[in-house]
Order: C-alpha cells, then structure tokens, then sequence
C-alpha cells in the first residue's frame, strides 16, 4: 500500500527539493486564492473602505486642503493605496489564524510538504490580491480623474512600491495571526494602524502639522513609502525615496520574518 | 514496504513531554503491531491527544524515543510523514472547498499525480457516502459528513498507519455508528489504526488491543477481554429506592470492592466483586442492616467502564456510559 504512495512521485519539478517546495507553494496558493473568490466579502473589506474614503475625502476635504479637489486627489491617491496594501496585510493574519482555529494547520503539518508551505502559500496569495485591490483603486482614481504624471516605468513602480511595503507588514501580522486565540482579536490591531498612517504624508501635508508632531510623521516609515510612490505618480525623481523605503522593507523584513517563524514553530 | 523490519508499526519506548510545569507524558511504552486497531484509552487530559501529536510529527518529544512504519520521529520526520495519516479531533476541512477539492488538495500535497489523486478523491467520495456532496463546499456539511471527510483526507495517501484522535467526539449516535461501520472496514482492509478515545464502547468494539492512559503513564494493557478479566468476577450493580441514600450505599459497598462507582441519574452504586453470589447476599444484608431500601440489585459481565473504574479510581469520562446507553 505505501509503495504506491512513495513511488507515485513524478511530476514536473520532481528530484529536486525546491522542485517539490515550488509546487506545494503554488497548491496553497492557488487554494488561498480560491478562498478569496469564494468570500469575496473578506476582500471586500479591504477595498470598499479605501475606496469610500478616495471618494470621500477628495470631494468633501480636497478642497480645503489643497487648491483644487484634483490636485488633492492626484496627492492622496498614493496615501491610500499604501494604506490600503496595510490592510490587505492585515488578510495573512486573518488567514493564517482561521486556518489554525479550524484544525487545518495540523492537518498541513502532517502531510509531507515542506514546513515553510503555508507560510510563503499565505503570503504570495495575499500579495496577489494586493495587486488586484491596488489595480482597482487606481481604477477608480483614473475615473475620477487621476493621472499618472511619469513614464511607464514610474506609473508602474508606484504601486509596487506601495505593495513591496505591505509585505513585510504581512510578515507581523503572520506572527499575530498565528499566536491569536480568536480571529477577531486581530482587530484590535486597527488601534494601531489607523494612527501609524494618518500620522503620516497620505492625506495631509506634514508642513501643516503641529511642530511637535511633525518629526514623528517624518520618521514614520509609512511617510517614506508614500511619499516614493507619490514621487512616482508624479514622474518627480524619487531614488531617494524609493532608497529609503527599500532599506525599511529590509530592515522590517529581517524583523518579521524570526517572529513569524518563531510564532509557526511554537507548541500549540 | 519501506523502512521497516520489525513486525511493529509503532514503537514508543519511554517517551515524556511537559508544558512548563504540566507533566503529559511521563514515560509512555508501547508496541503496536502491523495490521491491528490499537485503542488508547483514556480520560480528558490523560495525554492521549500530546502522545499523537508526538508520533505524527507535530510536537517532538522531551524524552524517549518514538517509531512509526520504522521511521524515528525526530530524525526521519518527512519519510514518516508519507507513511501516515491524520484525523484530528477538530475535522480539519476546508470549509470553502467542496468535499472533492478537499481530497484532491490533500493527495496533491501527498505529491501525487493530478489524475491519480482526483481518482481516489472520487472512490473516496464514493467510500464514504459523499456521493451528492462532493461537489458542494464543506461549509454546508453535517457534523457527521465533516467527520467522514476528515477521514477520507487522512486515507488519500493510502498510508500504513492512521491516527484517528477521538474521531467521534460530539457525534450524533447514528454519525458515530456511520464512522465507526469506516474504521471497521479499514482494520479489515489491514491498515494499522492508533484510536484514541474516551468511550470505552467505542475501544470495546473496534480495538483489537487497548491500553488504558492515564496521567501521562500506560496503567494497563490488552484485549478487551484481558482488561476485563483482570477485575475479576462480576459487575454488582443496586439501585437505591431513594437517592438521598445513594453515598450511603456507596459507603457500604466499599467493603466489598474497590472503589464503588456512583450513576446519580438512575440513582445506581456499580462495583466489582470477586464472587458474584456470596457479594450480592452480602451486599443485601448489610444494606438492610443500615435500612438502604433496594429498588433493584443484579449482577452482571464487567465492561470496559468498570475496568477503567478499577484501574484509576475514576471514571473514563462523565456520561460515557449513558451516551452508549443511548444507542
């Protein structure tokens, strides 16, 4: 009987391990993918609100901070799209906890994949629909009237800039997710989200900050991301930007990255 | 076959795991032979649900050492994992794929061809009665058809050993004989199965071997009958009139076995005695004596129950006995 199962083991990519960790990389990706079209509500949750807050705060704050509500728009586009990549993040914690508290991890755990599988499955699906959310909201900002002001390599790297953030971000919100007891405990997380990107560049100027506070949205790594993508949606030159949150990527990666690991293997 | 000489599928020899200060295991021996149904049997917290995760690879081990299919569980891990499946006591399905996607995802990770692993999602489906769900998402499942495909996923890979930790807990009476009717045909097909369980009617009837566990420790071990015999004799079971006199009873009784077990709810004193008749006089003599009024006395076969009432002192799990009552 286990002949069969150990012998029936050929397939593309097969003889090599990282062979084998591509394809159960891409089985879970592609099941996390399915989960995503089937509840469409989660990703729902992550677009609906950005985009009512494009909408709303171009049409009814836009003119009050800047000349004209275009202008304001072609500003606060970028900030929401970083923004927005934050919260697509907060989905690898979601899932990874639901995935847990169901009793799948046990099962993944004890079939013979690779150990890293759920992890890099989780974060490549999230990604992917990082890319779809953030494909979306720029369509609503052209319909809108946004437009980007670079070449096509600029347009392009505005929102990867935006999503190359949000990815070690998923990496804190994996260790969250799987240390949680309940799903809904990752919603306290908002506590602290909301004011990590609104003390930032995205919707406002930090020059109209109090004194104080302005070195704090300076520092905030959300401000350097933002402020490269806008640079790029504007065709502004932004190496030292995109530099910048290059190097926070890196800096949060190696951070995350030993959490979520350590959060995986812990005892449960 | 793979990797093994002995005739033993499962090898635990010594075995220990604490969290922080909570012993589970505390030196755990045991030998499952090839082919049989080995029941594990104990209460909540006996360190049943610790001992299979140890020997499926998701926890390793404090002390000891531990076989499964001849693979050592911390240094062989993945070729340990291709001999075995798991059936947790949460049926681990994803709730938004269909039954058959579930089974197919599951023989993929097995690395099994793409047509090979939807022809045994399909004769799966077929086996286990899923014929008209396989192709709605398990979101929509009973209880009991979760089970059965939790089941099902563990089987994919057609593995040597099974695990099935409490595979009927919280199941309706008729999912639990609809499971059980699974776990039969597969000791029959000649897969290895480990079974926890805290129903002594459920080890009774589909364990060839039982070892009973009890706070982290193996306390005894045999076939049904063996466990049986060694309490000895018979079953003396009285049903008081009142049940205000029931710890009276059970006070009394003391003095003719060890640890008299009381069932409120039919207001019954259960212990074992050596000698059924000469017990029953006695026992009804010294009732009297003390003016406990008799509703009814008889004497009958030891079960499992009582076994493990006379191995630890206490009972295997509260309301085991009226839920098998029940079927």
């Amino acid at each position: 009987m286990s002949s069969v199962a150990s012998t029936v083991r050929s397939e593309p990519g097969a003889g090599t391990r990282f062979g084998w960790l591509f394809h159960d990389v891409m089985l879970m990706t592609r099941r996390n993918l399915v989960r995503y079209l089937r509840l469409p509500e989660n990703l729902m949750s992550v677009t609906v609100q950005p985009i009512m807050f494009l909408v709303l705060f171009t049409y009814v704050l836009g003119g009050a901070i800047r000349a004209t509500t275009d202008d304001y728009l072609t500003f606060l586009l970028p900030g929401i799209l970083v923004q927005t990549m934050i919260f697509g993040a907060i989905m690898t914690g979601y899932g990874l906890a639901q995935d847990q508290q169901s009793g799948l991890f046990d099962r993944y755990r004890s079939l013979p994949m690779s150990r890293s599988t759920v992890i890099l499955g989780r974060l490549l699906a999230d990604v992917l629909a990082n890319v779809f959310v953030a494909a979306l909201l720029i369509g609503v900002g052209y319909a809108m009237g946004f437009r980007f002001h670079g070449d096509i390599l600029q347009s392009l790297g505005m929102p990867l800039v935006a999503i190359l953030f949000a990815l070690p971000v998923s990496g804190f919100f994996a260790a969250m997710g799987l240390v949680v007891r309940t799903v809904e405990a990752l919603n306290m997380t908002f506590v602290v989200i909301f004011p990590v990107t609104f003390i930032s560049s995205a919707f406002v100027p930090v020059e109209t900050m109090p004194g104080w506070l302005q070195p704090v949205a300076d520092a905030n790594p959300f401000t350097i991301a933002v402020n490269a993508s806008r640079a790029l949606a504007l065709g502004q030159d932004a190496t030292s930007e995109v530099l910048g949150t290059l190097a926070w990527v890196a800096v949060l990666t190696l951070i995350a990255i030993p959490l979520a690991v350590k959060a995986y293997n812990r005892p449960r | 076959m793979i990797g093994v000489t002995s005739g033993d599928a499962i090898v635990v020899e010594g075995l220990t795991k604490s969290y922080g200060k909570v012993a589970a295991l505390r030196g755990i021996d045991l030998r499952v032979e090839r082919g049989i149904v080995f029941g594990l049997l104990g209460p909540n917290g006996a360190g049943k649900t610790t001992l299979v995760r140890i020997l499926t690879t998701l926890q390793p081990p404090d002390g000891g050492t531990a076989r499964v299919a001849g693979y050592d569980v911390r240094r062989d891990a993945d070729a340990l994992r291709r001999s075995i499946g798991l059936a947790g006591q949460f049926a681990a399905v994803d709730d938004q794929l269909t039954g058959l996607e579930n089974l197919e995802l599951v023989a993929r990770f097995y690395h099994l061809p793409k047509a090979e692993a939807r022809r045994r999602a399909r004769a799966l489906i077929e086996r286990f009665d899923l014929v008209d769900a396989a192709n709605r998402r398990a979101i929509t499942y009973s209880g009991g058809m979760r089970r059965r495909l939790d089941l099902a996923a563990a089987l994919v890979a057609e593995p040597e050993v099974l695990f099935l930790d409490e595979p009927t807990t919280g199941l309706d009476p008729r999912s639990r004989m609809d499971l059980w009717g699974a776990i039969e045909e597969l000791a029959r097909g000649g897969t290895t199965v480990l079974l926890t369980t805290q129903y002594l009617e459920e080890a009774d009837r589909l364990a060839s071997r039982i070892a009973v566990v009890d706070h982290g420790v193996v306390i005894d071990e045999g076939t049904a009958d063996e466990l049986k015999s060694r309490v000895g004799g018979r079953v003396l079971v009285v049903q008081v009139a009142d049940a205000a006199q029931l710890e009276q009873a059970q006070t009394i009784l003391e003095g003719l076995g060890a640890n008299p077990h009381l069932d409120p709810s039919v207001r019954e004193v259960s212990v074992a005695v050596g000698e059924g008749a000469r017990s029953l006089a006695e026992a009804v003599r010294r009732l009297d004596a003390a003016r406990v009024e008799i509703a009814d006395v008889s004497l009958r076969q030891p079960s499992l129950d009582d076994v493990f009432m006379a191995l630890t002192g206490h009972a295997a799990e509260d309301g085991a006995t009226t839920e098998g009552n029940q079927q």
